[in-house]
Parts: C-alpha cells; sequence; structure tokens
C-alpha cells in the first residue's frame, strides 16, 4: 500500500504518521509538500495532526487553500481514502469535506490525555477491521476538539452512519466524563456521506506500538488497508 | 478603502471564552453582566476606488476565508 501523507508549514505528527506507516506496517511513504501539486498517484492519503500556518484565523482554515490540497479534494473526489487526525480532522471540515466544525474546548485547556472510543460503525473504510461496539484506546491532545454541528446536520451524520467513533468511559458508555472536550453527542470522528473521508481528533498514530502504551490506533490504518486490497481484488 | 469586518459566532454555539470572560466580570462586580461573547474584528485596506467593489470582494472574503459558516456569521461596513 502506498501513503501521501501532507506537510503543511506548522504540521508536527506527520513524523510519528510516517513512522507509523514505514516502520510499524511497512508500507511505502510519500510526503506530500504543501506547495506541491498532488497527482493522486497513492492508495490512501493522510493529513497530520499540528497547527498548519498557526492555527492563524481558525485552526484549519488556511491549510484548505493549499497548492496539495486541490489535487487531495479531487483524490477525495474521486473515491480515494483520505484521513484526517486532529488538525487534518479541522482541515477536512473547514475545506467541506466534513460536515460540521471544531471549535474551542468546552474546558477551555489544552487536553492531552488518553481515551477510549467506542466504534459505532464498523461498515466503513475506516472501521472494517474492528467489531461494532469494539473499544480502542488512544490518545487526544488538542485546543480545538468539541465536534460542533447544527440540529440539521447532525441528525443527517447520524441516520447515515457517518458517525464512526464515540468517546465513551472504560465500560464503554458515553458520558460527560468520557468526553474530553465538550463535543456534541461524544463525537470522536465522522466521515463523509461517501465514506472515504474520516476525520478524528484522537491520535492513531501514537497508538500503534505496545512501546507508546497501546495499538488501539492500528485498528484504522490496518482498516484502510483491508479497503485498498479490498479495491484491488486481493 | 478601508473594511470593518465583524465575525462572531451564531447564535446556538457554545462560547466557552465569552463565558470565562463573563465570569470574569461577575467577579469583578459588574453583576448586571448577562452574557458575553467573544468574536474577531478584521480591518482590511483596499486598494480599490468604489465603495461597491469594496463590498463586492470583502463578501467573498468573508464567504470563502474569513468566517467559517457552520459556526460564524459576518457583517462588514466599508469606509473611505
Amino acid at each position: 500500500m502506498r501513503w501521501g501523507v501532507a506537510i503543511f508549514p506548522g504540521s508536527c505528527d506527520d513524523d510519528d504518521v510516517v513512522h507509523c506507516l514505514r516502520h510499524v506496517l511497512g508500507h511505502d511513504v510519500r510526503p506530500l509538500w504543501h506547495k506541491d501539486p498532488f497527482d493522486g498517484e497513492c492508495d490512501g492519503v493522510v493529513l497530520p495532526g499540528g497547527f498548519s500556518y498557526g492555527d492563524y484565523l481558525r485552526a484549519g482554515a488556511m491549510a484548505r487553500f493549499a497548492p496539495v490540497m486541490q489535487g487531495i479534494v479531487d483524490f477525495a473526489a474521486a473515491g480515494g481514502l483520505v484521513l484526517g487526525i486532529c488538525n487534518g480532522f479541522q482541515i477536512l471540515c473547514e475545506a467541506g469535506l466534513l460536515p460540521g466544525a471544531l471549535t474551542r474546548n468546552e474546558s477551555l485547556r489544552f487536553v492531552c490525555r488518553r481515551v477510549t472510543l467506542r466504534v459505532e460503525n464498523a461498515e466503513s473504510p475506516f472501521t472494517c477491521a474492528a467489531e461494532p461496539g469494539a473499544l480502542l484506546e488512544m490518545p487526544v491532545k488538542h485546543g480545538e476538539g468539541r465536534y460542533y454541528a447544527d440540529a440539521l446536520t447532525l441528525k443527517q451524520v447520524r441516520d447515515h452512519g457517518q458517525v464512526l467513533l464515540r468517546y465513551v468511559d472504560t465500560a464503554g458508555r458515553t458520558s460527560d466524563e468520557a468526553n474530553p472536550n465538550g463535543s456534541m453527542q461524544n463525537i470522536a470522528g465522522v466521515c463523509n456521506r461517501g465514506r472515504n473521508v474520516f476525520g478524528l481528533m484522537p491520535h492513531p498514530e501514537d497508538a500503534t506500538e505496545e512501546l507508546l502504551g497501546g495499538v488501539g490506533g492500528l485498528t484504522v490504518f490496518s482498516s484502510m488497508a483491508a479497503e485498498v486490497r479490498r479495491r484491488n481484488g486481493a | 478603502m478601508l473594511v470593518k469586518v465583524f465575525v462572531t459566532l451564531k447564535e446556538g454555539v457554545l462560547d466557552p471564552q465569552g463565558k470565562a470572560v463573563e465570569n470574569s466580570l461577575h467577579s469583578l462586580g459588574f453583576g448586571g453582566v448577562k452574557e458575553v461573547r467573544v468574536g474577531k474584528y478584521l480591518e482590511l485596506s483596499l486598494d480599490v476606488a468604489e465603495a461597491e467593489d469594496a463590498e463586492q470582494q470583502a463578501r467573498r472574503m468573508c464567504e470563502k476565508l474569513l468566517a467559517n459558516p457552520v459556526i460564524e456569521n459576518y457583517r462588514f461596513e466599508v469606509t473611505g
């Protein structure tokens, strides 16, 4: 599998993503510099976390106008798999590829801790390696991760099975305590209607080796790899 | 032309920053403060002669970048 990892000025988790894909999973990785056009020659694209363009104006607002993004938008429109992590999620929402927006954490504090996520829908290219209802542990680290959408959008997102992950407690129940940022309905990750673009605030790349405290994040990448194999008829 | 742009959170969008400011004002003794909403103010200096052009450009800038229509409203004033 060949991945593209976008790099914007201020991205800071791109190396973690590259390490995970290249060294943990043994896949090919191609860095996608923000100033370069993207030709779509990849099986999957990751928009990593960080503070692209210093989070100026709004988190993710500037990155969507980077030259590399037009190619990524075209890639997504053609059905290509796009994963946005943290700041990448914010960029995908700002670019209109995902519904809703990420706003300031309800606590006003930057949160950095491990969270438990429940797989709400396992019929997606990003969660197909998990059982429905499976619990995954990953870290979050963000100041603006509160998922917001208006009532109509929220209903549509739910009705179409686009909520893939929710914040839950270790017993798998949604609660305010388990919600690190005040996200509406404990939403941690949503995909588009076509289910080929997915954004989440937690960091799967930081939970891919036992040394890092767990491998809950592998599910996301191995699901995508399984989808690519399926598409290629393997 | 000078354009003054005001970007505010839509009604119903939680504003924890505004809430924190509200609490601080209360503790300063301004008990009459019912609610605080924090927004953004931008000044754009445009190299155009006509107010109408400035208005059109400002509207496009707001829609494409300066405000996020999912969570924010905007308004602007064009001055000479």
